[in-house]
């Protein structure tokens, strides 16, 4: 019996986006459309299962094996470095990383730059790489008034259109990364079920490149 | 003494099983301590698989750290070979922070490592040992081989800043095209330029079937020497039976500064990451000052777990009650008739609470009853 390929979807718009890109590569699950609260959906014929995860969560269950394919977003990888491979960008859910401040902010280089953000990772990253000394400041959400709190000088976040960061009066400083929507694999997954694999790269590459 | 091999549980029964496999090809079991001085690791750190090592101060002051790796301490303790290798196998355990809970966890560790006039066959036979050794977990398993020196002169193709060769190392590993690309454009290096380069990455597959492309590749960049000694490794699978499970996949990376020829590593079904690392490491050699080459691998059998069976469900067959009017003697003679039917028993006065037993009986003045599941 063919192993069954198990596929971690983050919840949410993007997910419906990349569902449809899963399915038309050749692994529908009709069950998954039926509105309910489950959260696992199997199609033996296909061989697939589908499971919706937080978002954040989609590396973790691709990491450990729970998945053997997954979407994530790029910020998600930087922050988190799991051991998986990144064997697409799909060019969803484009945005960027970026330092944003105050718009009459600047940084006078005495003393520790205050950072507020969710991703602690990319910003003692950044910093390090140009040798400026950082206080992070580690936010869970909301991460647009602490400056104007005087929590931070600065925070580093993902901004999509600057509409939130234009409201709360910031203005992007440094743009650090573009981000978007990656197709991650468990390695070992990989190793073992390398027919669905390739069949799923091979149609999201090409549906990609369409959209481009 | 006779030892019930049911007894081990997996990780002890396959450390037995490789150790057997590595004295047969005369490799030597290595001992060494549980301590190291910590200067060997802060002076290798980029080495060792994770940042964190434990240390202590020893009682004349000296700082000493718990291994959290054991090719450094062989490669330090190794007196000088001449023309001849020496063949070591070890069974240690390391001391690294895990990833998941950014603790130290204590790491049960099998592998060999080839050290000295390390040849083409040496290299071979460590592969070869390293299929094997996957064979021993599980005999569904793949062994995905590099060649750093070939890769290295893609990389060349393309750049000799040692900050972006780093990135794109790290492209390479994550099988990530995409980033090779940004990366060359954001360096301004023409796309065109790392062509070869993914070509080589897509080119992954067994050996049969995939190292004449490698080849191809190899000549068109001037490689061809590499491309060889790759061959040349590979040979010792030529008629091996499993030789489908030897894939060749160059996303199979490891530090430049320290590994230079093939490096590899091993996957089972169902263990989520690799059970297997190893590779050809004559830079860390010369780099603590030993003129001679060296090769090895290692084998983590905390990974292996995954592989364990469901615990049994009974913590014994039976669960043999008693009270004061039991003779000792009596008791011990029926359990030893239960022994000899094969089941396992548990003399008590009353149950733990929690345990669990196939049955309960009674023994009282020398006759054994039946007690109700549920008494």
């Amino acid at each position: 019996m063919t192993p069954m390929l198990n596929i971690a979807l983050p919840k949410g718009r993007l997910g419906e986006k990349v569902l449809a890109m899963f399915e038309a590569a050749g692994f529908p699950c009709p069950a998954i459309h039926e509105t309910g609260r489950k959260l696992i959906f199997e199609n033996p014929e296909a061989g697939v299962r589908y499971f919706w995860v937080k978002p954040s969560d989609v590396a973790i269950y691709v990491e450990r094996g729970a998945a053997d394919l997954g979407v994530c977003g790029k910020d998600i990888l930087l922050e988190y470095a799991p051991e998986v491979y990144e064997l697409l960008d799909l060019q969803l859910g484009r945005c960027r990383m970026a330092v944003a401040a105050p718009a009459d902010f600047r940084d006078s280089g005495r003393g520790a730059l205050r950072v507020a953000t969710k991703f602690s990772n990319i910003a003692r990253q950044h910093y390090a790489a140009r040798g400026r000394d950082i206080d992070i400041i580690h936010l869970n959400g909301s991460i647009e008034i602490a400056p104007i709190l005087g929590l931070s000088d600065v925070i580093v976040d993902i901004v999509e259109t600057g509409v939130t960061l234009r409201e709360n009066k910031l203005a992007v400083v440094e743009e650090i990364v573009p981000i978007s929507a990656r197709l991650i694999a468990n390695k070992a997954g990989f190793k073992f079920k390398r027919g669905p694999i390739d069949a799923i790269v091979r149609e999201m590459a090409a549906r990609t490149e369409e959209q481009v | 003494m006779k030892i019930d091999s049911q007894i081990l549980d997996p990780a002890e029964a396959l450390g037995c099983t490789l150790r057997a496999l590595y004295r047969a090809h005369g490799y030597v079991h290595y001992r060494m301590s549980k301590f190291e001085e910590y200067d060997l690791y802060s002076r290798n750190k980029d080495f060792l698989v994770s940042d964190g090592v434990i240390t202590f101060t020893d009682t004349d002051g000296k700082l000493l750290a718990l291994k959290p790796d054991v090719t450094l301490s062989i490669i330090k303790n190794s007196r000088p070979l001449g023309d001849g290798v020496r063949k070591l196998y070890y069974n240690e355990n390391v001391y690294r922070v895990s990833k998941g809970t950014n603790a130290f966890r204590e790491i049960p560790q099998v592998g060999l490592e080839c050290l000295g006039a390390v040849d083409d066959y040496c290299v071979g036979e460590v592969l070869w040992l390293a299929a094997e050794s996957l064979r021993a977990c599980a005999p569904q398993f793949v062994l995905e081989v590099s060649h750093l020196g070939l890769l290295k002169r893609f990389l060349e193709t393309i750049t000799d800043d040692p900050a972006l060769t780093a990135a794109l190392l790290q492209c390479i590993g994550e099988k990530n095209l995409h980033g090779i690309t940004a990366l060359c454009c954001a360096n301004g290096i023409p796309d065109a330029t790392a062509e070869p380069l993914r070509t080589l990455l897509r080119t992954d597959g067994s050996a049969a079937q995939t190292l004449p492309a490698v080849e191809a590749l190899a000549e068109d960049i001037g490689a061809g020497a590499e491309a060889a000694a790759f061959r040349r490794a590979l040979s010792i699978f030529d008629g091996y039976e499993l030789q489908s499970q030897i894939c060749i996949d160059f996303s199979a990376v490891s530090d430049l500064r320290y590994y230079n020829g093939v490096v590899f590593k091993g996957f089972l079904p169902g263990v989520p990451e690799r059970v297997l690392t190893g590779g050809q490491y004559d830079r860390l050699m010369q780099r603590l000052g030993h003129a001679a080459k060296a090769i090895g691998f290692a084998v983590y059998l905390d990974a292996l777990e995954r592989l364990t069976p469901a615990d049994a469900p009974y913590d014994a067959d039976l669960l043999l009650l008693y009270d004061d009017s039991a003779d000792p003697a009596a008791l011990r003679a029926c359990i030893a008739g239960y022994i000899a039917e094969g089941q396992t028993v548990c003399a008590a006065r009353a149950a733990v609470p929690g345990a669990r037993y196939r049955s309960k009986l009674q023994f009282r003045n020398g006759e054994v009853t039946a007690v109700d599941a549920d008494a």
